[in-house]
């Protein structure tokens, strides 16, 4: 790593040294440094870097709910990556989401969260950017049907939903808090994924990272509702969870699996704390627990069945699971999230632990979707959100057949 | 066309637990490593599917996880006089096939050798005189059981061996096994909880004074992490081990213990679905180039290697060694030659116990979960008053309830029928099983070669087994089936039905997959393949591993040996071979 990294600072010193030759050699190293973290924090490579593909030389096609957007290319190359753009142009993209050329971003490019990033940061983000192993690839962005084609109603789009605010610091909180305000709401891009969504695919901000559907997935409560947010979590917890992918309990699976892996398991260790007492922090909305269903429901009799004879050689009869390669089911509060999308994703799909330097078994659960019909999934899922402390709505078969879909593609 | 292919640093040849423990070894070294395994690749969650994985009829029965014989077939025979034939179906041992090996579908019992083994003909003439055991041609290993000491001990802190250690440092521990050799400290893990059959079965091998202890079991006691930081879970005890992958991550194996970390590294490669054909020489004959290999597609390639680890089963790295012409075939008639020498196998026998008032809910079960007494095994009893050498240790390990093969009934019922209903009715939860593990030595007529008459799919001639039980070991394993007996009356169950072995070994009814020598350490280059680091004599950049190094097997299952040194293998290339690449670590 440290190898890597001093490479990585030599190439970087070398090619700036030709854009600023006045600067200080020193002080640009410290920039590529601090800019390679910006690109970190942003999870830049989530959505710029396939899967075994070149470093941030396009990524795979992003699923919108209003059509398929494919992430571009970033690297320095001139024909098709970001080659002939200056430092204004990046700055001025991360902002108003208005790219080189005056080419208006859709904003699955969360630049409404990277607007509210320092000059600073995003200074030293083009410079680390700059650094990087131009690669021709490439990639038509714009898959969308007509008229979200058309870049123009974007205009609108921001219009209506887009008020860039810089950050502002809130004097009354600590200088840790308001960091991972910071971080939260700029570079770490959270409510992208954890903020319902209006129509228009704009950041609900009223119910700020009370959770949100995403891709088949649902992205879970992150506030510090006690019975389905973080609030029953400590911040050590927090902290491990994002250092590592799991805690005592759980376990990450889908979209933040990935963000953990690229993202978070690479933050520096105070900055995941400044997250973990921001997040604690947060107003939950509405945390009246629904009443958990009784066990003589006949969902929750044939669920009760299922369990036993399906989930509960790894996940325990008392839905304890066996940590570290089996999370608890009982008090999980992802188990209880208003939506079961990600559960009947997991039952359906299977998933498995990210891998992280300090938890490198990555265990994994098998798909169920050859033994369980939708009734079943439901029932069995109904069950584990309705025992041993657990409350949720019920879950129904036409939720899982949704999921099904979205899950086997 | 032959493609070449860029140069690796090490190719190793088999991904199971030999191939496993040296990748990791040598990529932390920061060698560039390459694994070549014939079959596919195999993972926990997908493979070994908590979903499925109990399906007997497919594991079981059907040996889904096992090597088939359109891909690999033997050829068997029991003496010289014979014609060898293949074998149509394997039966009485089972190879692994694909990533992780048999090191998938084992029970777990995880033993040591002791020292009386590795220096069993300098011990055995010591104690009794050479004309103890005239007609076996037995050899020390090279090595010393104190040398083995910490490599044993790397093997089951890497597996989370769990069980109770008799000897540390010199001094017998309560609850142990009180015949093994001194060694530094105690197994990972405590030992399983004990079930009820071998919890009488220790009372009854007591009450003769003898000292059964918990076997020692790579089925996790306990949740545990490993050195490499890999997470196993604590047996649930489905019973459903041999022949099995084991979906909940409990039972040690390299996916289990290795693979999860070693399939990150950039500096390991793995190839599944190709098949190594053999080594190739360089013009000396004295180095390995690489090898030549072919994949799905039947291409052919040459993957040039500085170093060639032959980590297959035991017996393929035989058959590859003959087939490369490394080496000089050993001939049975003059008892001359190295390469398939002292091809040992085990020497088992069963006994059953049938009772009226018992339930031991044998489903309740797992791989290597019961008691053993070694009162009787290898040199721990004094053999001056008997007429053979070797022991066996008893076992009394009821590994599963699983429904189509655990159908035990006592001897007079009829095969089918209404009468065979109910007395399988009745014996299914009443009957204790237990057996003895036998030493199998070596003979001048036993040995393993190139059939003259049978090839593979490639036109490569088949291995031959030529085997069967010498009088030396059929003696052994009398004397101790009259033990076995011996416990069954202290048992007091209604009947009792021992299974003794009889001469004539036959490749049909499953009995071990402890099929052990053919490429043998020792100390002389005339009558061993290998040295004490598993270096090959004649090949110094080629190293075999595996139970194919065994210059005879002992009554225990040869598991834990086959990880020691396989860890012995990586410790001498690390530290002794590559500050002076391609040459000899022991001079002839």
């Amino acid at each position: 790593m440290m190898k890597k990294l001093s490479i990585l600072i030599a190439f970087g010193a070398l090619s700036i040294s030709v854009n600023a030759a006045l600067a200080d050699s020193t002080d640009l190293a410290d920039r590529v440094i601090n800019g390679r973290y910006q690109a970190v924090l942003g999870d830049c490579a989530a959505c710029h870097t396939k899967q075994d593909g070149q470093p941030f030389a396009g990524g795979e096609a992003l699923q919108t709910p209003f059509g398929a957007l494919v992430p571009p290319n970033i690297t320095p190359d001139k024909e098709t990556g970001i080659g002939n753009w200056n430092e204004a142009d990046f700055i001025r993209m991360m902002k108003t989401g208005t790219g080189h050329d005056g080419i208006r971003l859709y904003p699955a490019m969360p630049y409404p969260a990277y607007s509210k990033m320092s000059d600073r940061d995003l200074s030293d983000m083009w410079a680390y950017l700059t650094t990087l192993q131009p690669v021709k690839n490439k990639v038509v962005a714009n898959q969308l049907p007509f008229p979200l084609n058309i870049r123009l109603s974007m205009w609108g789009w921001n219009l209506l939903n887009f008020d860039p605010q810089p950050f502002v610091a809130d004097e009354k909180q600590t200088a840790e808090w308001n960091r991972g305000a910071y971080l939260v709401q700029g570079p770490g891009h959270c409510a992208t994924c954890h903020s319902p969504k209006s129509f228009l695919g704009a950041d609900k901000d009223s119910q700020f990272l009370q959770g949100a559907s995403l891709q088949g997935w649902y992205a879970p409560n992150i506030t510090a509702d006690p019975h389905i947010g973080i609030g029953s979590w400590s911040e050590d917890e927090i902290v491990t969870y994002l250092k590592t992918g799991s805690t005592d309990k759980t376990i990450a699976s889908g979209p933040m699996a990935e963000a953990i892996a690229q993202s978070t398991s690479l933050m520096k260790e105070q900055d995941l704390k400044a997250i973990a007492v921001y997040l604690k922090s947060l107003s939950p909305g509405s945390t009246d627990k629904p009443t958990a269903l009784k066990a003589d429901d006949a969902r929750m009799v044939a669920g009760a069945a299922i369990y036993h004879d399906t989930c509960s050689a790894c996940h325990g009869q008392e839905g304890k699971g066996a940590m570290p390669l089996f999370p608890a089911l009982a008090g999980n509060s992802l188990v209880q999230q208003p939506s079961p999308e990600t559960l009947a994703h997991v039952v359906l799909a299977g998933s498995q632990a990210v891998y992280t330097p300090s938890k490198q078994t990555t265990p994994a659960m098998p798909s169920f979707a050859w033994r369980l019909n939708d009734q079943q999934v439901s029932d069995v899922l109904t069950y584990v959100r309705n025992s041993w402390g657990n409350a949720a709505a019920p879950v129904n078969a036409s939720d899982v057949s949704d999921i099904r879909g979205s899950a086997q593609n | 066309m032959t493609k070449i292919l860029p140069r690796k640093d090490v190719v190793i040849v088999g991904l199971g637990w030999t191939g496993a423990i040296l990748a990791h070894e040598l990529t932390e070294q920061g060698l560039d490593v390459l694994a070549i395994e014939r079959g596919p690749w195999r993972d926990t969650a997908t493979d070994f599917n908590i979903g499925y994985v109990q399906d007997e009829l497919r594991y079981g029965i059907r040996r889904d996880l096992f090597l088939q014989p359109r891909v690999e077939a033997m050829t068997m025979r029991n003496n010289l006089s014979q014609t060898a034939l293949p074998m149509r179906d394997y039966g009485s041992f089972l190879p692994g096939n694909g990533v992780g090996g048999a090191g998938v579908h084992w029970n777990g019992h995880t033993w040591r050798f002791w020292d009386s083994d590795f220096r069993i003909k300098s011990h055995l003439t010591e104690r009794y005189g050479a004309a103890k055991f005239d007609g076996l041609q037995l050899q020390d290993w090279g090595v010393t059981g104190e040398e083995m000491e910490p490599f044993y001990d790397k093997f089951e802190y890497l597996a989370g061996i769990s069980g109770k250690a008799g000897n540390i440092k010199g001094r017998i521990q309560e609850g142990g096994n009180p015949f093994e050799d001194s060694r530094a400290r105690d197994y990972p893990l405590p030992p399983m909880q004990m079930s009820y059959a071998p919890s009488l079965f220790a009372d009854a091998a007591r009450k003769l004074g003898y000292h059964p202890f918990p076997t020692p079991s790579a089925n996790l006691s306990k949740a545990y992490i490993n050195p490499l930081g890999i997470a196993m879970g604590e047996c649930t005890l489905c019973g459903f081990c041999e022949r099995f992958g084991c979906a909940n991550y409990s039972k040690a194996s390299a996916q289990t213990t290795i693979l999860p970390v070693l399939m990150k590294k950039k500096n390991f490669e793995l190839r599944t679905d190709s098949e190594v054909l053999r080594i190739d020489l360089d013009g000396s004959g004295k180095m390995a180039k690489g090898v030549t290999y072919v994949d799905t597609s039947d291409e052919e390639y040459f993957q040039p290697a500085d170093m060639v680890l032959l980590c297959a089963y035991g017996l393929h790295n035989v058959r590859l060694l003959l087939l490369s012409g490394i080496g000089k075939p050993y001939d049975p008639n003059s008892g001359e030659g190295a390469v398939g020498r002292n091809y040992c196998y085990q020497t088992n026998a069963g006994m059953q116990v049938f009772f009226d008032d018992k339930n031991f809910n044998p489903f309740i079960a797992s791989g290597a979960l019961g008691q053993t007494v070694d009162d009787f095994n290898g040199d721990a009893f004094d053999h001056g008053s008997v007429n053979f050498v070797g022991g066996a240790g008893i076992n009394c390990i009821p590994t599963n309830g699983r429904p189509i093969a655990m159908r035990p009934v006592p001897p007079g019922t009829p095969r089918w029928g209404a009468k065979w209903k109910a007395a399988t009715a009745q014996a299914y939860k009443s009957t204790m099983t237990y057996s003895s593990q036998g030493s199998s030595y070596p003979t001048q007529g036993n040995y393993l070669d190139l059939d003259p008459t049978y090839s593979d799919r490639f036109g490569r001639p088949l291995l031959r087994i030529t085997f069967d039980f010498p009088d030396n070991d059929l003696k052994m394993s009398d004397y101790v089936s009259d033990r076995m007996e011996d416990i069954a009356k202290a048992l007091g169950g209604r009947q009792y039905n021992g299974a003794r072995r009889k001469k004539g070994w036959d490749s049909v009814p499953y009995q071990s997959t402890h099929n052990t020598g053919g490429a043998i350490m020792g100390t002389d280059p005339k009558t061993s393949v290998v040295n004490r680091y598993l270096q090959n004599w004649d090949v110094s950049n080629l190293f075999v591993i595996g139970a194919s190094a065994f210059a005879h097997n002992a009554g225990k299952n040869p598991t834990g040996t086959v990880g020691a040194l396989a860890f012995i293998a990586a410790d001498a290339i690390r530290t002794k071979y590559l500050r002076n690449p391609g040459a000899p670590l022991v001079s002839a």
